[in-house]
């Protein structure tokens, strides 16, 4: 069947006609797709883990109990997941489990670049890498028949314009019928990695190594085209597809197996053209497995190491190089014309910007005036570490809030630290619902143990709204929207030994302010639970609000808080009522009471 | 069949993302190659939103080369400036007479451009611009979300395809409930067009 599919689409759909019959991740940005479609096919278990550690766990358990297994997460994922990710990789498994890692090149929605390629060079696992929607489909099969055959998890390497790009797909595969039944193998020497058998399973990955490393030679989907032989362009994933726009005559070595690399395959290729060069994002990953084969190539010196390329980045590079003359170009210079930057933004009525307003103002000198330089913190500032979620977006001004913000659940443990480095000053922990459960518990364990005398706020919105509204274990909805048991916030937080825990809504201003406050004087550590649901999944709707014209003293203050149903046009604050929903934000920060309910 | 690029450029929640993959099918079942793909930025709703929608006989880049493009197709006036040098020389730029206004130029700083000023970036382009009334439209179908439709619609005054291969896609793609609003906003997308190309209003 012929459809137009994303990558993402056709690794899921790749998988599912691949026979497995268990799926996990955990929500992130390029990846996510990829298990939401798996959810809406009959006869597989998903589900939305806790984080991608757990996934990955959850995944291997089954893989090992005989059930074909995909595990899908973005880059940075795979930092959390790359226990499990190393230690499958010494154990192997019983039935194929494939684990896709969705690289982010360019940080469209991470908080980093990396490339992920080295993370199977270093696990000695192999690796696959599409270049477009096609190609994630019919390589889904080879990776699983790949692990049986060689005992290993495959690594599934894309990057977000092969995630995130729609290209026509033949499906030509079919869920197979008769799926292996589940059942355990056991073999303590195989699965228990003590030491002792630890040191055994080193020589096997060795040796699947050295076998794949032949066995990738006749791999069918690695391709060689040749045209002008004066130029040779190794290359893999989209980096493939722009080298093929810009290049349009030169031959082409395209390697989906890039891990281990075919040597004698890149050997034969180097051997028939005069200059070789490899087009691909990020690292010179390739460039430096062709090197490391003795063979002349060049690449990163003028193909960029940071960001994602682009048909016009790659065509500037082979200027550079000398590859294409410099172009006689029909572009021309954009005129000169100011254009308001579009940045992303919380949404209105939003219930994280009510608690980052308070935390502006308590933790921040409004005298001093926000700047690129390093400052040192005045007395009764706060240090607010925050963490990964739509309330990062509070770093960006007006509201500007944010002090620390470094990768999934860290804002515990960075306040903890602060704390104990004894700064003078009083540190907070912001940290989303969603965020919390994969990683922020544990820092709160920690700060418990460790008596602590900080305060965590837990923006508690019901969902992980970045990625567009995943449920975890708080929420009690599955991925099939089955509803199940609930972990609840207080209670989880009460368990673990906090005494001091307060509730508020995320629209009550004072009562936040008040929280914050009375928190910040305990001698124990404190979480605050700010309540609010997030308006993109709840539908949030209430009078909207309008400008008192007569009483607006025209001072802005409600400009601050970054609402986009507030602007000022004709020199008078108004408030789009086709976009307010009514939070009240507004008027409970105006100091002259300007804004009122809407009459209808 | 001639290859066709089209970068659709709005904010987020506009309907930009339906659209494009409407476009991107459209080109497939009309019997092209197609590759489309999305940047998003970080937040569901807000940010700048665009689409490469590429048809051809075979496509290899998802990704639009500045200076190529045929269509730039804009869902807001200002993202049309923001874009307006991806248009290949003469290329056709589509705007919908839509205002929304970032948190940047809310409090004024760099203020939100008029549309003269907006056109003339475009001008320097291409003089085929097409304000398209998107505003009024969406008022008389009674769904100001058919905005998209309405876009899709003037696109398609300029496409030599079937209109039935819009219709079909279209009637798949949106729900029961907005489906005789969004195929009147379709039409009246193509309408209004294609009686802007006869009298030649950009001119």
């Amino acid at each position: 069947m012929k459809q137009l599919l994303s990558g993402n689409e056709a690794m899921a759909l790749g998988a599912y006609h691949a026979g497995i019959g268990f799926a996990t991740a955990y929500p992130g940005t390029p990846s996510t797709e990829i298990l939401q479609y798996i959810a809406g096919l009959r006869g597989v278990y998903t589900e939305w883990s806790i984080n991608e550690k757990v996934a990955l766990e959850v995944g291997m358990g089954a893989a090992y109990g005989g059930v074909r297994t995909l595990v899908s997460m973005k880059h940075v994922g795979l930092n959390v997941a790359a226990d499990p990710f190393f230690a499958l990789a010494t154990t192997g498994t019983n039935a194929g489990i494939v684990v896709i890692s969705c690289d982010d090149p360019g940080e469209h929605s991470s908080q980093g670049e990396q490339d992920n390629r080295h993370l199977a060079k270093m696990a000695k696992v192999p690796m696959l890498e599409p270049s477009d929607s096609q190609e994630a489909y019919d390589l889904m099969a080879h990776a699983f028949k790949i692990s049986e055959e060689f005992d290993t998890p495959v690594l599934f390497r894309s990057t977000t314009r092969v995630s995130h790009c729609k290209s026509v797909v033949n499906s030509t595969g079919e869920r197979p019928t008769d799926l292996r039944k589940p059942g355990f193998l056991r073999s303590a020497a195989k699965y228990v990695m003590v030491p002792s058998y630890a040191r055994l399973r080193r020589l096997v990955m060795e040796e699947r190594i050295a076998r794949l490393r032949a066995w990738v030679e006749d791999f069918p989907m690695n391709e060689m085209i040749l045209g002008n032989r004066k130029l040779g362009v190794i290359s893999s994933g989209v980096g493939y597809q722009y080298a093929r726009e810009i290049f349009e005559d030169a031959s082409f070595l395209k390697l989906v197996t890039t891990y281990p690399i075919p040597a004698n395959l890149v050997r034969k290729f180097a051997a028939q053209v005069e200059r070789v060069i490899v087009v691909e994002e990020l690292d010179p990953y390739l460039e430096e497995e062709v090197r490391l084969l003795g063979i002349k190539v060049a690449g990163k010196e003028f193909i960029p190491i940071i960001g994602e390329l682009n048909p016009e980045i790659v065509e500037a590079g082979a200027v550079k190089a000398g590859i294409l003359p410099a172009k006689h170009t029909s572009l021309r210079d954009v005129p000169a014309m100011k254009i308001p930057p579009r940045r992303p933004q919380l949404c209105a009525g939003c219930p994280h910007v009510g608690p980052e307003v308070i935390l502006k103002k308590l933790g921040f000198d409004s005298r001093i005036k926000p700047s690129a330089t390093p400052r040192p913190l005045s007395e009764k500032e706060m240090v607010i570490n925050a963490d990964i979620g739509c309330y990062t977006l509070g770093v960006y001004e007006p509201i500007g809030a944010l002090d620390t913000c470094a990768c999934m659940g860290a804002s515990i443990g960075n306040a903890l630290g602060l704390e104990k480095a004894g700064i003078p000053n009083k540190t907070v922990a912001v940290i989303g619902d969603s965020t919390f459960m994969h990683s922020g518990i544990t820092g709160l364990i920690d700060m418990v143990f460790k008596q602590s005398t900080g305060t965590v706020i837990i923006l508690d919105n019901g969902t992980t709204a970045m990625t567009g509204g995943q449920g975890h274990p708080g929420t009690g909805f599955s991925i099939k929207g089955e509803k199940g048991p609930k972990v609840q916030l207080e209670k989880l937080c009460e368990g673990i030994g906090i005494k001091d825990i307060q509730i508020v809504s995320s629209y009550d201003l004072a009562g936040i302010e008040a929280a914050i406050k009375r928190s910040l004087k305990a001698e124990e550590p404190s979480v605050i639970i700010v309540r609010g649901p997030c308006v993109l999944r709840e539908k949030f709707r209430q009078t909207p609000r309008q400008v008192d014209f007569d009483l607006c003293a025209g001072c802005h203050d409600c400009l601050e808080i970054g609402c986009p149903a507030i602007c000022v046009a004709d020199d008078k604050v108004r408030i789009d009522a086709a976009v307010c929903v009514g939070c009240g934000v507004c008027e409970q920060v105006c100091p002259q009471g300007a804004i009122v309910e809407m009459k209808s | 069949m001639k290859d066709v690029n089209v970068l659709m450029v709005g904010v987020g929640g506009q309907g930009v993302i339906l659209a494009s993959d409407a476009v991107a099918e459209i080109g497939m079942n009309a019997g092209y190659d197609v590759k489309k793909t999305d940047s998003l930025g970080m937040a569901q709703r807000g940010g700048s939103v665009v689409s490469n929608v590429r048809w051809g006989q075979k496509v290899f880049s998802p990704m639009i080369k500045k200076g190529e493009v045929d269509f730039l197709v804009s869902f807001e006036e200002v993202e049309a400036a923001r874009w307006a040098s991806y248009l290949k020389p003469g290329g056709v730029a589509i705007v919908a007479d839509e205002v929304v206004i970032p948190i940047s130029a809310m409090s004024g700083a760099i203020p939100y451009p008029g549309w003269e000023e907006i056109k003339a970036a475009l001008a320097h382009y291409t003089d085929r611009i097409y304000l398209v009334p998107a505003t009024r439209i969406g008022k008389e179908v009674k769904n100001p979300k058919a905005l998209n439709m309405v876009l899709m619609g003037a696109l398609a005054a300029f496409m030599d395809l079937d209109d039935e291969i819009w219709l079909e896609d279209i009637r798949r793609k949106v729900p029961p409930k907005f489906l005789d609003s969004s195929l009147e906003a379709f039409h009246k997308g193509t309408k209004e067009t294609k009686s802007m190309k006869q009298k030649g209003v950009s001119k």
